[in-house]
């Protein structure tokens, strides 16, 4: 493996990290959303706080992590891309701000109405974030952000492939929230809450997967090099998307939460690296390889030893917090 | 502001105005991520050892407070991730391979603090205590490592070096050279002594303020003390590492000190130039003090400063913002390091000046006058680096992205946006400090399942 290519490599490994973990809190906001009135939604609000509370700003640093990675290691082709994808990164970033300072307001507000207002902008923007990103990937797969000079700032990013890769983004985090909520609930011993996520998750399950698979059509017309790459050298991981997300529902279904996060896990995993595998060699796809995008090489050798700092000093407490958070004492309200 | 208004893009002032903002914003927050973990420490571990209820109280109220202030820091850094390269392409695209690598042990820290303090917040009462305290003190020290990265980049800004300019074209890049520049260290110092000037003055404030309604009681005192023993330190610390930090300046850049000195010409001796702003290049309105100037920015009694007018036009400052800047952090630090001095020896006289009102009104006021101190510095530093980017090598205008004056939009969203953020969070604040005080400990969400069904 070339230097350029390690680095992209330890690059999209914090975009697969970002859209589980990260896009696991994000799903949380569809449920928070959907939870009803006040009084009806109390218990699953306060699951909600709960489970996200701990993390979501660890999970929130992958995000970081992949932009400082693509800036020092293939820098023009990040200003590329922030130069002709401007609107949906101002969104997502108004999403992003407006998710994670409201959630830490709800959570010491006063009173309920202070309450139901950030709970609303929380819920809100939890949902439209993952939306603007998903269109940012479609732009960049489909071949929408060009080098040299800016793309245009509105088609870039309005057209088939964006628009369905928002709409998975939104999915893929529902479909993840809603197991990791399930197995939340039914840990602490929420039996009627967790049957209600149960519902629930299975329902975003069935429309994510369509959804998925759906894509492709409009995908093989809109983003050529894409649907090749999925037919081609991804196809394993399409099948394996497929198989981990019906394994998911058949455990959920079966009442096995604890079990069902795992393929969960493996089925977003595999959507979001059917992506970058199915558009390797590109980083910007029709414009800029991997290896043509990349910096000064002493800089990516330097990556490379963040990175090994990350895995070693990172990783160990990032998996301590996680496991804490997923047991019996830690459950508890 | 502008001096050279002709050629220069749309969207350059309200890109600068947006950074300045989001920057101005953020910093504030990012005090309290470098410097309050550590005052958290001291008094949880205080609270353990001698098992002090009070200072456990106190710990444990200030983590939910940080709760708060890290959050609002973490997605207000975020903002300055993204506008790095929305608003700066011809920036991040030139030089993003030789700034880089700073932010990247930057993000690694960033990292840590947050699962750090996932794990402190949520660790209360789910922990063995001895382990529990010990979470914390992960996120004091990548404070130290973020804040130096961050600062690191900046200083490169000032001092641009780890890579050659040949044709026009970046080679030879030395990403280790850049974390470890040469200017980094001392700008690091300062920021980060100033760091815990505002996060000390700040909480320590808020008991003073307590303790002018009356609220004079061990938690007040010990909420106070602590605090202000760390602002203390790093007030009496920062005049001397501020002006070590100048040392040089006069090569480095010129023009930021004339800009600093208002020196409109090249004097000798200089003097020390109190106020005043320079109009169609005449100095007006400014207390001279002879000789002082050449003392302090070049430790001689002759050496003049050198003047604006040894600098070309094109390259000069907006001269009067940096000026009023620099001096306004200059002396609001030197009243904050006088006014400590004063409490430190009164006390050593066996005085408490905590029983007068006068010195807890100053003492509530000294959490705001550091920020001034702060935004006051950073303005100074950035606006007096001005038309430069990266001084020397690429000018402001070239690195700003393809927009029109539409930006002002953005950047009137953006207050909007700052405003409602800076308004949430004072309500939410003070409400648990209301709750606090009529006896609430655990402040559950008003929609919890139990509040919810017991209020309808």
């Amino acid at each position: 493996m070339s230097l350029e290519v390690a680095v992209a490599a330890a690059m999209f490994a914090g975009v697969i990290a970002y859209a589980v973990l990260g896009g696991a809190d994000f799903g949380s906001g569809f449920f928070d959303l959907t939870a009803g009135s006040s009084r009806r939604g109390a218990e699953l609000r306060t699951l909600v706080d709960h489970s996200i509370g701990p993390v979501w700003e660890a999970n929130h640093v992958w995000l970081i992590y992949v932009l400082v990675i693509w800036w020092t290691g293939f820098p023009e082709s990040f200003a590329a891309t922030m130069s002709t994808l401007v609107v949906p990164l101002l969104l997502a970033l108004l999403g992003i701000v407006l998710r994670g300072a409201s959630f830490a307001f709800r959570k010491y507000s006063a009173t309920l109405r202070q309450a139901r207002l950030f709970g609303v902008i929380f819920a809100v923007s939890s949902v439209i974030t993952p939306f603007f990103l998903g269109t940012v990937a479609g732009a960049i797969a489909s071949g929408r952000v060009p080098m040299e000079e800016d793309g245009d700032r509105w088609s870039s990013w309005l057209n088939p492939t964006s628009l369905f890769g928002g709409a998975i983004a939104v999915g893929t985090c529902a479909f993840l929230a809603g197991v990791f909520l399930a197995a939340d609930a039914h840990r602490s011993r929420r039996s009627r809450l967790a049957e209600d996520l149960r519902a629930r998750s299975l329902g975003v399950g069935l429309v994510t997967g369509a959804l998925v698979f759906a894509a492709l059509v409009p995908i093989s017309m809109d983003a050529p090099v894409l649907a090749d790459g999925l037919a081609g050298r991804a196809a394993p991981l399409v099948v394996m998307a497929g198989l981990a997300g019906v394994a998911t529902l058949v455990l959920v279904w079966r009442r096995r939460y604890s079990m069902a996060r795992w393929p969960a896990v493996v089925a977003v995993a595999s959507v979001v690296s059917g992506w970058g595998v199915a558009q390797y060699p590109w980083l910007l796809v029709d414009h800029v390889t991997i290896r043509a995008a990349a910096g000064a090489s002493a800089t990516l050798q330097g990556l490379l030893v963040a990175v090994g700092f990350a895995v070693v000093l990172v990783l160990p407490p990032l998996i301590y917090l996680l496991r804490l958070t997923q047991t019996e004492e830690w459950t508890r309200h | 502001m502008q001096l050279a208004g002709t050629a220069e893009p749309a969207g350059l002032l309200p890109a600068r105005q947006q950074m300045a903002l989001s920057l101005g914003w953020h910093i504030v927050l990012a005090c309290f991520g470098v410097a309050f973990p550590a005052m958290i420490f001291v008094m949880h571990l205080r609270g353990i050892r001698r098992e002090d209820p009070v200072a456990l109280g106190l710990a444990r109220r200030w983590a939910k407070v940080s709760a708060v202030l890290f959050a609002i820091g973490a997605v207000s850094g975020t903002v300055l991730s993204f506008e790095m390269g929305l608003l700066w392409p011809g920036l991040m695209g030139t030089y993003g391979d030789v700034l880089g690598l700073p932010f990247a042990f930057e993000g690694l820290a960033f990292f840590l603090e947050a699962i750090f303090l996932g794990i402190y917040l949520y660790g209360w009462g789910r922990m063995p205590a001895k382990r529990h305290v010990l979470m914390v003190l992960p996120m004091a020290i990548t404070g130290i490592v973020g804040a130096y990265c961050v600062v690191a980049v900046n200083a490169w800004m000032n001092v641009p070096t780890g890579f050659r300019l040949v044709g026009g074209e970046v080679t030879d890049v030395q990403p280790w050279a850049v974390l470890f520049n040469q200017h980094a260290f001392l700008q690091f110092a300062h920021m980060w002594v100033g760091a815990y000037m505002v996060a000390g003055f700040s909480v320590a404030g808020v008991y003073a303020a307590g303790m002018l309604r009356g609220r004079r009681d061990a938690h007040h005192r010990l909420g106070f003390m602590v605090p202000f023993v760390f602002a203390s330190i790093a007030a009496v610390t920062q005049p001397f590492v501020g002006h070590v930090l100048g040392f040089g300046l006069d090569e480095r850049q010129p023009a930021k000190l004339a800009a600093f000195e208002l020196a409109e010409t090249t004097e000798s001796p200089s003097p020390l130039r109190l106020g005043g702003v320079v109009v169609d290049g005449e100095v007006v309105g400014a207390i001279d003090i002879p000789v002082l100037g050449s003392l302090i920015a070049m430790n001689s009694l002759d050496d003049p400063v050198p003047g604006l007018d040894t600098i070309p036009e094109e390259d000069r400052p907006p001269v009067n913002i940096t000026h009023l800047a620099f001096q306004t952090m200059v002396g609001v630090g030197t009243l904050l390091a006088a006014g400590v001095t004063w409490f430190w020896v009164q006390r050593w006289r066996g005085r408490d000046l905590l029983t007068k009102r006068w010195f807890l009104r100053a003492a509530a006021a000294a959490g705001p006058l550091a920020v001034i101190a702060l935004e006051a510095g950073w303005v100074a530093t950035e606006v007096g680096r001005q038309p430069w980017v990266v001084y020397g090598v690429m000018r402001t205008p070239d690195a700003v992205g393809d927009y029109t004056s539409a930006l002002w939009w953005l950047l009137g969203i953006s207050a909007l946006i700052y405003a409602g953020m800076t308004a949430a969070a004072v309500i939410v604040l003070r409400s648990m400090a209301r709750r606090w005080r009529s006896g609430e400990t655990d402040l559950p969400s008003p929609y919890a399942p139990e509040t919810v069904d017991s209020s309808s």
